[in-house]
């Protein structure tokens, strides 16, 4: 495809004082592809992902989503309009799920689509129906956070997300706080939105995952893209020392 | 002298209308003092320094001097500059400003509080900071420190007895005129004294309906 890509990302750097977080990544994702970003903890893989909705911005570099920079230097008032238009187009799914805890299932899920898009309260009910479907947990929509288990709460932060319609969706570890017999549920989602063709940047430590759900890859390392390429190569074949040893660290009982 | 409870019943009415006072008053003021807490709470966190600075020294007044004194400076002194206010409404002024004061103090820790992925999960669906703080951090904040303001609320029902000094006949100013009327401060005091601790009664009741209605929503 020679189309322009959905997010492009272009010498994106960033520093904490001293500290380089990012040093000069650039990233091209295409409409409906999968990216998975793998590499040691610190590498700097949450801030290039965060990166792009402007949760954390760059120091340095630009963030494109299609035809709109992201980051484009504004005046404050209209930057926060700038990038609230922008964000309702990026989905993100956390760690740590963020549910709001006062709201049920279905006021979560409702809530922006509702604020932003001045949807009615039937179509709003629809989408909530319609997204909690997909991830199967239409039984709970009147449950509140506290109610569910982990992997219910990860899906349920997936349907939220979804209900905007987001142009890309954006996963930093959204297993890595589950117990292990809820990871599976949150990945059947995921690969599900994958079959549809959603476009993900999913940061993952699960290797398998990636391997199996994901066309691209992507080493980090200090603050840069070591090694990139599709995960066959990647997983079966790296080329840098640094990826061997990491995957060998993390392949280890996989496969 | 012997102690003679006899001559309550024949104040009965005037005490149980002191009571609806004590309540009306307090319920107005406990409501100003909620929402007034909340958004002075919202100004001392969020506003710019030039809003902030002063607000703070208002703050620091109604915190740091006599209650008493803030009641006759909003019902006697404010007559000098024109503000004319009935005795009701100067009291709830006084007594819901003056708490909501203190409101504030614990509503900035509940929102301060708040974990930050809130913030972040809020702002990544495309809601502003003004919609994320009423949607989101506020409402959180304000529910994890129900059990603090609801001891202020008690403490706020407590002093409205103050607000017999500038003439509103709620209970402590309907006792005292029985008693000026019976010579029988014991009685009359004992009198009042219960007739607040069902009010207290009632209002912790309340308190504890709310918590437990929000219990799954935390
Ligand atoms: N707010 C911050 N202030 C200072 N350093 C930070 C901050 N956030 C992240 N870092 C540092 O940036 C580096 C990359 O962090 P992160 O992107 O979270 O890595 P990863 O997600 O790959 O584990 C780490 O060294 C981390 O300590
Ligand atoms: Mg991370």
């Amino acid at each position: 495809m020679t189309d322009r890509p959905i997010i492009d990302i272009r010498h994106a750097a960033k520093s904490y004082g001293p500290l380089e977080v990012l040093k000069d990544i650039s990233l091209q994702v295409q409409k409906g592809q999968i990216v998975a970003i793998i590499g040691p903890s610190g590498s700097g893989k949450s801030t290039l992902l965060r990166a792009i909705n402007d949760l954390d911005p760059l120091t340095a570099g630009e963030v494109w989503l299609e035809d709109t920079q992201v980051n484009k230097a504004l005046p404050t008032r209209q930057y926060e309009a700038h990038i609230n238009s922008v964000r309702q187009n990026i989905g993100m799914v956390f760690q740590h799920f963020n549910l709001f805890p006062h709201l049920n299932v279905r006021e979560n899920i409702t809530l922006a689509p509702k604020m932003l898009k001045g949807i009615s309260n039937e179509d709003a009910d629809e989408l909530a129906v319609e997204q909690l479907n997909k991830v199967g947990l239409l039984d709970r929509i009147d449950y509140y956070p506290s109610q569910l288990s982990g992997g219910q709460k990860q899906r349920v932060a997936i349907a939220r997300a979804l209900a905007m319609k987001p142009k890309v969706m954006l996963f930093d570890e959204a297993t890595s706080a589950l117990d292990p017999e809820l990871v599976e549920e949150v990945n059947l989602v995921m690969k599900q939105l994958a079959e549809e063709h959603m476009t993900m940047i999913i940061v993952t430590h699960e290797m398998g995952f990636a391997q199996d759900v994901c066309d691209r890859v992507l080493f980090m390392d200090q603050g840069v893209v070591v090694e990139e390429g599709p995960p066959e190569v990647i997983f079966k074949n790296p080329a840098n020392d640094r990826t061997k040893n990491f995957l060998r660290k993390h392949l280890k009982g996989q496969n | 002298m012997g102690l003679d409870f006899s001559v309550v019943p024949a104040f009965a009415g005037a005490l149980l209308l002191g009571m609806v006072w004590t309540i009306a008053i307090t319920v107005s003021a406990a409501v100003l003092s909620f929402f007034g807490g909340i958004v002075f709470a919202v100004i001392a966190l969020y506003s710019p320094a030039l809003i902030r600075y002063p607000f703070r020294l208002f703050a620091w007044l109604f915190m740091g001097t006599p209650l008493l004194l803030q009641l006759f400076l909003i019902y006697f002194g404010l007559i000098q500059i024109g503000v004319d206010l009935p005795a009701f409404v100067a009291g709830v002024i006084g007594l819901g400003l003056h708490f909501a004061v203190y409101n504030s103090d614990i509503i900035q820790s509940g929102i301060l509080a708040v974990d930050k992925g809130q913030y972040e999960g809020a702002r990544t669906l495309g809601l502003s900071r003004m919609q994320t703080l009423r949607k989101i951090i506020v409402p959180q904040a304000v529910r994890a420190v129900i059990p603090p303001i609801g001891n202020n609320m008690i403490a706020l029902l407590k002093d409205s007895a103050l607000v017999s000094v500038i003439g509103v006949a709620e209970l402590t100013l309907t006792s005292q005129m029985a008693i000026s009327r019976t010579f029988r401060p014991f009685e009359f005091y004992v009198t009042a004294a219960a007739c607040y601790y069902v009010i207290n009664l009632g209002l912790e009741a309340g308190l504890r309906r709310i918590e437990r209605r929000i219990q799954l929503a935390r």
